[in-house]
């Protein structure tokens, strides 16, 4: 599994309210939770994640278990999240959705290329490497299936 | 010896287990993206229906056509399935389970965060997303991680006008919002035991504002007397020695009332440091604040006398509400002037019934301050019963001492 983006660097602790806002979720439309993803930490970044791997900072998802979360980002290109933490039902639930989360702590500014790869054990900036906290193998069957839903129908 | 946790799950801390649920809970918002994901693993089978629940709280009842098709979607679905289902009115999911259904030792998933309110049960009660809510629909069960734990220990008793609530907000401020992170919290010593229900459930609620999975109560003889009006009649749950990743030890004299400042919920200051900040709202309610309890001391403060501020009150349930209007409580806080909203969650979530518009400070009992949660551009500001009862008499944020 190879990934590779484009740096979108954020901070700590963003929340879930700030990666998709309570007043977005009455709706099945996928497309309508991309277009307002951090709506309410930086209204134009929706626009530049196609393509992006999101570098953030500790406990990144924290509060609610709303699955838009990571779909919204899914929905709007980004590749992966990076961060030293996240919360465990985002996490959780990004695996679920096919979103790649890597637990690494790294250092990094907006723009520079990211590549890593959830099974190898490395994120890898320009000439720089960081080690990566592993996923669990079950977590890694369901990333590699594309979700929980791909998973279970290949399971069925 | 294990922790609660590790004795519930079956394994050691680290360990990935496969467990059957006791009970899998889901609420209208979490509900619809779960029938999703059922619909799209392409299985017309539910492997428990009689484990599985349904409770209409978050936009309840709902403030618009598309809210009403989505419910109307997901309640059909429950009846054609013969699951449980709580329709609007019946109350917050977490307070209708922890009324009815939740056990000690159980294992409990719900899709909403603050699942680990029913650990107040002695239950391993924690949240998940709509997709694992969707699989365990489909098989009954899924894989845990037995967490490490944080053994918290509580000595004393509480003073007022301290209550529960500051309890549980010094010790998100103390652990931080990631402090517990993969983690769960135990709560034990000598304090529990003049901790009530209400109490417990209030303080195991915040358990997920440090990142814990679950925030653990063993279950004694106050959990038994609070199941038994129920006619449940389930067994002590009796602490070992255990090994806890981390202690801490919490004097319960020691609690003051405090203040969670916007946007993070572990900004936690004593409360008369903010006294004098002007409110344009107070709100009363939630899966943290809503019960009977809670209702009470609202009322026991505010009977006779008139809030200054709009301030809205929402029961956590349908029992909770009739048992505080069979006492006369409803009746104070409506003379009082306090709004009442059907039970539910009412605005916490900022969908309706109560959004804060730009620049307004709303005071709240609930769990959350994120930024533009209530509304966007408004604040929100964490307190107590009693201090969000005070300060809508004063019409600023005001404590209960003078």
């Amino acid at each position: 599994m190879h990934i590779e983006g484009k740096a979108v660097c954020l901070g700590e602790d963003i929340d879930t309210d700030m990666i998709i806002a309570g007043r977005y979720l009455r709706t099945k439309d996928r497309n309508l939770w991309a277009t307002h993803v951090f709506e309410d930490l930086d209204p134009g970044l929706a626009r530049s994640l196609e393509g992006a791997v999101i570098m953030a900072g500790k406990n990144f998802g924290c509060g609610s278990s709303r699955e838009q979360a990571p779909v919204a980002l899914k929905e709007a290109g980004v590749q992966a999240v990076i961060a030293p933490t996240f919360a465990r039902i985002f996490f959780r639930n990004s695996i679920n959705v096919g979103l790649p989360v890597v637990e690494a702590a790294c250092e990094c500014v907006d723009g520079e290329d990211v590549t890593v790869d959830p099974d190898g054990g490395k994120v890898h900036i320009g000439d720089r490497s960081y080690p990566i906290h592993p996923l669990s193998p079950r977590m890694l069957e369901i990333l590699r299936a594309g979700g929980l839903v791909a998973y279970w129908r290949d399971h069925k | 010896m294990s922790t609660l946790s590790e004795r519930i799950l079956g394994g050691m801390a680290g360990a990935f287990v496969d467990r059957e649920v006791d009970r899998a809970y889901a609420h209208d918002g979490t509900g619809v993206l779960t029938l999703e994901a059922w619909h799209a693993m392409g299985t017309n089978k539910i492997a428990f229906p009689e484990r599985v629940y349904i409770l209409f709280d978050h936009i309840a009842p709902p403030n618009n056509s598309t809210t009403a098709a989505l419910q109307a979607e997901l309640r059909k679905f429950a009846h054609s399935m013969d699951l449980h289902f709580c329709d609007v009115g019946g109350g917050i999911c977490h307070q209708v389970m922890g009324e009815r259904y939740a056990l000690p030792g159980e294992i409990i998933v719900g899709a909403d965060s603050h699942t680990c309110t029913l650990g107040a049960f002695g239950a391993f009660a924690t949240g998940v997303g709509a997709t694992d809510m969707a699989a365990i629909w489909v098989s009954g069960s899924s894989w845990f991680r037995v967490p490490e734990t944080i053994g918290i220990h509580l000595n004393g008793n509480l003073n007022t006008p301290a209550e529960a609530k500051d309890l549980a907000l010094t010790y998100v401020g103390l652990l931080g919002m990631d402090g517990a992170t993969y983690q769960a919290l135990e709560f034990v010593g000598d304090g529990v035991a003049d901790l009530s229900m209400d109490s417990r459930q209030t303080v195991s609620n915040l358990a997920v504002e440090t990142g814990a999975k679950t925030g653990l109560f063993y279950a004694d003889h106050v959990t038994l007397r609070y199941l038994a009006e129920s006619g449940l009649k389930p067994a002590v749950q009796e602490p070992e020695e255990c090994r806890y990743r981390r202690e801490i030890d919490i004097d319960l004299e020691n609690i003051e009332p405090v203040v969670a400042v916007p946007p993070r919920v572990d900004t936690v200051k004593p409360a008369s440091d903010l006294y004098g900040l002007p409110l344009d709202q107070v709100f009363i309610g939630t899966c943290t604040n809503g019960r009977y309890d809670d209702l009470r001391r609202l009322a026991e403060i505010l009977r006779g006398k008139k809030v200054r501020v709009r301030t809205v009150v929402a029961p956590a349930s349908r029992d909770v509400l009739l048992r505080a209007v069979g006492t006369g409580v409803i009746a104070d806080i409506v003379q009082a002037g306090c709004v009442l909203l059907p039970p539910g969650c009412g605005p916490c979530l900022g969908a309706h019934m109560g959004v804060i518009g730009e620049g307004e400070v709303c005071l709240s009992t609930a769990n959350r301050n994120f930024k533009n949660r209530m509304g966007v551009g408004g604040e929100i500001y964490l307190c107590s019963v009693a201090t969000a009862a005070a300060s809508a008499l004063a019409g600023e944020l005001a404590g209960l001492e003078e």
